[in-house]
């Protein structure tokens, strides 16, 4: 077994540690940036500006012409309008036409670089055909990349999770340790078709099977698991049982059984509902691509008594596997 | 081809970003899921006029990263919920399956080219 391509061996393997600092400068001003923004127009009066800035809690409101910013008028303007007494004057008259913007694309570092440079305490958002889009602060950068970080944090909590099978299974001995996962399936259940199949994929990516027999078990396995919803009377059960070298999947049911499985077997053969049909099943191809998709099918069936597939997989001792056909 | 640029071609609408960018190498058009399950190559967009959750269910089980819907047939909600969860990008596109096979195919997304023949009982 130490020289064995292992499943168990790789598990929790392939999930790279993201990087903060990559996360960080991958971070773009449209995801921090607040943006419903207040703006004016530059005819309006600075009594305007006064209302807004002492109803919102605000220090500074972008002026919009024809959704161009044309300006930016912050608390000093105002100021400066109050000691002149000047409050009917348009806004044109008191905003700074300098403007500093960051692009909504940009990247928040180097927005908040800007932020540092020009000692601006916000800076206006716009997309690249100029119209305004939002407004940044610090404190819009601080609470993104507090998210961000957040995020990362549940992700790394998560992969610690999806380690532990690893850790759990290396501490077990048996002369052959293996993972069962058992589903079962309801008749004419197609609402939740599929879910078993999904399950079983996702937990083989989980602990680190190649993607290509992950999707060969998985395809194989919803197909088995449509029969199941399709043919049978009182649906089935899948079993998975997922070994360090090979990937055993069962479907088994109790009823009605296949009369002739040779039949069954060949491409086209059907006895599905319209039910099934109108779903896009039924084209008498399931089990043609079972034996497509496994490596081994073996399908034992009996009238009143029940059908069993099991599908068999190797685990490939190097992940570049194709579909055989 | 990205999903941004089979959106445009087809003037489409994205219901359902993916989850991560894609680009898609080629596409394969059918309503019939069991020859999609059958034929169907990772990175391959797939169009259907197919509506249901075995539609997205099919994708994931064969790595297929966006599905088109075609002639107009806008999913229900509970559907597009599903792709978000699987990480399957979803466009609706108002043309035929033909039409909108047509307009990708010219605008440079190729087929899965022959594939085997199969007899059928």
């Amino acid at each position: 077994m130490s020289q064995q391509y292992s499943l168990f061996s790789r598990m929790g393997r392939d999930f790279p540690l993201s990087i903060v600092h990559e996360l960080v400068r991958e971070l773009r001003v449209s995801r921090v940036m607040t943006p419903e923004v207040f703006t004016l127009a530059s005819t309006a009066p600075m009594s305007e500006v006064k209302e807004i800035m002492r109803t919102h809690r605000i220090s500074g409101i972008p002026i919009v012409d024809e959704h161009k910013l044309v300006g930016i008028i912050s608390v000093a303007s105002l100021i400066c309008a109050l000691e002149r007494g000047e409050m009917d004057a348009p806004v044109s008259q008191f905003m700074t036409q300098k403007i500093i913007t960051c692009h909504a694309q940009e990247p928040v570092f180097e927005a908040l670089k800007r932020l540092d440079e020009t000692g601006f305490g916000r800076l206006p958002v716009i997309e690249e055909d100029g119209r305004l889009v939002g407004i940044l602060t610090k404190g819009d950068v601080m609470a993104g990349l507090l998210h961000a970080l957040e995020r990362l944090y549940e992700e790394a909590e998560q992969l610690e999770r999806s380690r532990q099978p690893r850790y759990f299974f290396e501490a077990l001995e048996s002369d052959e340790t293996s993972l069962m996962l058992r589903y079962r399936v309801r008749p004419d259940d197609f609402r939740n078709g599929g879910k078993a199949s999904a399950r079983i994929k996702q937990a083989l990516l989980q602990i680190g099977a190649p993607p290509r027999l992950a999707r060969r078990v998985a395809i194989a396995t919803y197909e088995a698991e449509i029969n199941l919803i399709i043919h049978t009377d009182d649906g089935g059960h899948i079993v998975a049982e997922i070994c360090p070298d090979k990937i055993t999947v069962v479907a088994h049911d109790a009823g009605p059984g296949i009369a002739n499985i040779e039949l069954a077997r060949q491409p086209g053969y059907s006895t599905a509902s319209d039910l099934a049909r109108e779903m896009g099943f039924g084209a008498g191809m399931g089990l043609t691509n079972i034996e497509r998709c496994a490596d081994k099918m073996n399908i034992w069936s009996a009238i009143k008594v029940g059908t069993r597939v099991e599908m068999i997989f190797a685990v490939p001792p190097e992940e570049t596997v194709s579909i055989s056909s | 081809m990205k999903l941004e640029e089979i959106v445009k071609a087809v003037s489409g609408e994205m219901l359902v970003p993916p989850a991560r960018e894609i680009e898609v190498l080629q596409a394969f058009a059918a309503d019939l899921m069991s020859d999609v399950l059958m034929l169907a190559e990772p990175q391959m967009l797939m169009i259907t006029g197919m509506v249901n959750a075995q539609t997205i269910r099919t994708a994931e089980m064969a790595d297929i990263p966006a599905i088109v819907f075609v002639r107009g047939k806008r999913p229900p909600e509970e559907m597009l919920e599903l792709a978000k969860e699987t990480g399957i990008g979803v466009v609706l596109s108002p043309y035929t399956m033909y039409e909108t096979s047509g307009l990708l195919y010219v605008a440079g997304l190729s087929g899965l080219g022959k594939v085997p023949v199969v007899q059928q009982r």
